[in-house]
């Protein structure tokens, strides 16, 4: 039977499929639904969970493929970069049961802070990596990639980008094969990486790389389509149907499934018989650089850029010279950029911030749009977690002159995933730094996904939920508070006194994420227009729901859920409920 | 046939990803090769949001760019204007006349421009302007805008039967909203 589905959703068939029994994650778009689809098949068949971050993740995979069971992990890119660690030596120790790593980049940057190429890292850990171009595709290459990785003793990276992740296609399904699990056999100089175990697996580490370029030489997901030889196109990925779509069959197409080991003879061959050979692939110019190495002259990079999403009208224009014509309005649009939601919990926060005027290390997260006009409260913005120990450099940086005046702000799944070490380290070294916790109790950004800090799991399940305010005390944080955001009085006047204070503090903002079905919301508040005097006043908070017109301000009732925090701003009590 | 393109755009919140999955179990159903392009993630928090759906005998791109939509659904009047460049000469724009202020305007960076309706058909486009909300509200709820909007959409685009989109709605839409969604979708072939 075929369906139309996400390529994230065809992944997560591939692996029920492949008979994957273990699957770990941490959300992070564009990956995130591979897992939740996931989640959706039975529990018995192939567990899932959410782990803290995309290490602990990857070692759990790490761990059931020494059990002997084929396992799973995904993440999106910068999520390799926290997994990184266990990658390099997994693929040393290889495998029992198969192992995959999903990671999907995000070209052009639709909800990312940087736009790495992924590829670098199946280099660089030399591991295989292949790269599905549609939903179909997905499925096939993620059952494939169990094949290979069992094949070959290694883990294998499947590697999305956001227009395959998140566009859907139809895709043929078939049943799910269950893999025997092996008996257990305790193999120390396979598993235990020390040096002089290391020292004999990097070697063969190297001649599974040549084996690897061997397979590629002929794998059926590298293929040649023969259209006019005046043109040839080596690419892989979303990058094929971009291609396909802009040349059709005036061009030959080298489409590569597998883009780490990349093959030679089989590009030396379609090479010679192309006239012009183009490599067309977003991002960095890895498939180029292969085909230079060895000699092959191509067109990349001095006609495509690094940068963002390449589509099928920079072909069609780079390669054709030809362009579509569009229609064009003469009319200055105001741009609609993302926003928090009305009712925020975190827009408290961040109005007493600004209002404060305090330096704020800022982190990954829905609460990252704090840093947006009118509220523009966040200075920085760098990694999962470095909020926290940015904050603690800043303040050793400035020799103390910002310790009353700066704080770190954290979400709850943020501050679980790499933000503990970072207040332990500002509790050891005994940091004059104040973070903020912005609890809204659930991993907001990725869509909703619970976390080790809401006491529930990927099923919704009851879980053990980690006590911020019993951790903080244990890791030597003394001074603990708990607050209301939607309070802007209390909010101000604790934020005021931690950061007076002369030691480590944690101030956890607790209030769920309004988007969340378990909220209830009130009726929307109006203005009562004989008392606004449109001073705009509570317009300082940034909310959508608010309005600004020419004699006085208006509430949209489609967006106000009636949080109240603008009552608290307005000084004519016009804000009615 | 060529492949055919249709991109319903609007503001994160509004149900745009739910109406094209509506659409594409359509075009799935009435035999068409399909592919859907989402937006997911920041941009979903209010701001504008895009989806493509593409259909034929063969799709290969999922994306829609500049002069290439046959069709337009806007969820929002201001979108409806923003994206218009990606229309293929001689398209068709269907928009929902909600005004919905972005932020720079929310605070007076900006203005809504006016006579915005005008402009589009001044350029020569197809516009059929639909108050998706009141019939969204009659239905009984003002989310079922996404679902009044594919009624209209459902009088526009040829070859498919009724009963199909009627199916499309009842299987995409969650089970205790499917009698508000039935409302909305016939009122939307009203419009």
């Amino acid at each position: 039977m075929s369906e139309l589905m996400l390529g994230n959703k065809a992944v997560a068939r591939g692996l029920y499929e492949a008979g994957v029994t273990v699957v770990s994650s941490y959300p992070g778009t564009p990956s995130t639904e591979i897992t939740e689809y996931a989640s959706a098949y039975p529990a018995d068949e192939m567990y899932c969970e959410w782990a803290p971050n995309e290490k602990v993740a990857c070692e759990t995979a790490i761990g059931a493929s020494i059990a002997g069971a084929r396992s799973f992990c995904a993440m999106k890119h910068v999520g390799l970069n926290v997994a990184a660690d266990p990658l390099f030596t997994a693929s040393y120790t290889g495998v029992s049961g198969g192992m995959v790593i999903a990671v999907a980049d995000d070209p052009g940057m639709h909800s990312s802070q940087n736009e790495q190429d992924s590829r670098h890292y199946a280099i660089a850990a030399k591991v295989p990596c292949l790269e599905p171009s549609d939903s179909q595709e997905c499925r096939d290459y993620a059952m494939l990639a169990y094949e290979i990785s069992e094949k070959f003793d290694t883990p294998v990276i499947l590697r999305l980008t956001t227009r395959v992740s998140h566009s859907q296609s139809e895709v043929v399904t078939g049943e799910r094969t269950e893999k025997a699990l092996p008996e257990y056999k305790k193999d120390i100089a396979k598993y235990v990486m020390v040096p002089a175990n290391a020292v004999k697996k990097h070697v063969v580490v190297e001649q599974r790389t040549l084996d690897l370029t061997e397979y590629a030489e002929t794998a059926p997901i590298n293929t040649v389509e023969y259209g006019s030889t005046d043109i040839g196109v080596i690419t892989s990925g979303i990058c094929y149907q971009y291609a396909k779509e802009a040349l059709g069959d005036k061009a030959s197409y080298l489409k590569l499934g597998m883009v780490n080991p990349l093959p030679v003879k089989l590009i030396k061959e379609f090479a010679s018989k192309v006239k012009t050979l183009y490599v067309i692939e977003e991002l960095d110019d890895v498939i180029e650089t292969h085909c230079r190495k060895h000699g092959i002259d191509v067109k990349g990079k001095e006609l495509f850029t690094y940068q963002g999403e390449y589509f099928q009208s920079r072909i069609k224009q780079m390669i054709l010279g030809e362009a579509d014509e569009f229609i064009a309005i003469d009319e200055n649009i105001p741009v609609r950029p993302p926003v928090l939601c009305a009712g925020c919990p975190h827009r408290g926060v961040f109005y007493i911030l600004k209002k404060l005027g305090v330096m704020v290390s800022g982190d990954i997260g829905c609460y990252t749009l704090g840093a947006a006009a009118p509220l523009s409260a966040i200075d920085t913005t760098v990694c999962m977690g470095a909020s926290i120990s940015g904050l603690h450099g800043f303040n050793k940086g400035r020799k103390g002159e910002y310790e009353g005046k700066a704080v770190a702000v954290i979400g709850d799944s943020t501050f679980m995933h790499s933000g503990i070490t970072s207040l332990v380290d500002i509790a050891y070294n005994r940091s004059n730094s104040t973070v903020i916790v912005l609890d809204n109790s659930i991993t907001g950004m990725t869509g909703h996904q619970n976390n080790p800090a809401n006491g529930k799991n990927i099923y919704g399940d009851p879980a053990s939920a980690v006590n911020l305010e019993a951790l903080a005390k244990a890791i030597g944080i003394d001074s603990v508070e708990v607050i209301d955001p939607n309070n802007l009085e209390q909010t101000e006047r604790v934020i005021k006194q931690e950061l007076a204070k002369a030691e480590p503090s944690l101030i956890i903002a607790r209030k769920p994420c309004a988007l969340l079905k378990t909220v209830k919301h009130k009726a929307p508040f109006s203005i009562n227009s004989d008392k606004c005097k449109n001073c705009k006043s509570c317009m300082r908070i940034g909310c959508p729901a608010l309005v600004s017109g020419d004699k006085c301000i208006t509430i949209d009732p489609t967006l106000c859920v009636g949080c109240g925090l603008c009552t608290q701003l307005c000084k004519f009590d016009a804000i009615e409920e | 046939m060529d492949t055919k393109s249709v991109m319903i755009v609007g503001v994160g919140g509004q149900g745009t990803l739910l109406a094209s999955r509506i659409l594409g179990s359509v075009l799935v159903d009435a035999g068409y090769k399909v592919k859907v392009s989402e937006v997911h993630g920041m941009s979903q928090r209010g701001g504008s949001v895009v989806t493509y759906i593409k259909y034929g005998e063969q799709v290969y791109s999922p994306v829609i760019e500049k002069g290439q939509a046959d069709i337009i659904v806007s969820f929002e009047q201001l979108e409806a204007a923003r994206w218009i460049s990606y229309l293929k000469k001689g398209g068709t724009i269907i928009t929902n006349t909600q005004k919905i202020s972005p932020m720079p305007v929310i605070t007076g960076a900006a203005a809504y421009p006016d006579g915005l309706e005008d402009k589009i058909k001044a350029a020569g486009v197809k516009l059929i302007a639909a108050d998706a909300l009141s019939a969204a509200e009659k239905a009984g709820s003002a989310r079922a805008v996404n679902v009044v909007l594919m009624g209209v959409l459902s009088r526009v685009l040829p070859g498919i039967e009724l009963s199909s989109w009627k199916a499309a709605v009842e299987k995409c839409v969650p089970a205790k909203v499917i009698e508000i969604n039935e409302k909305a979708f016939d009122l939307g072939r009203e419009l």
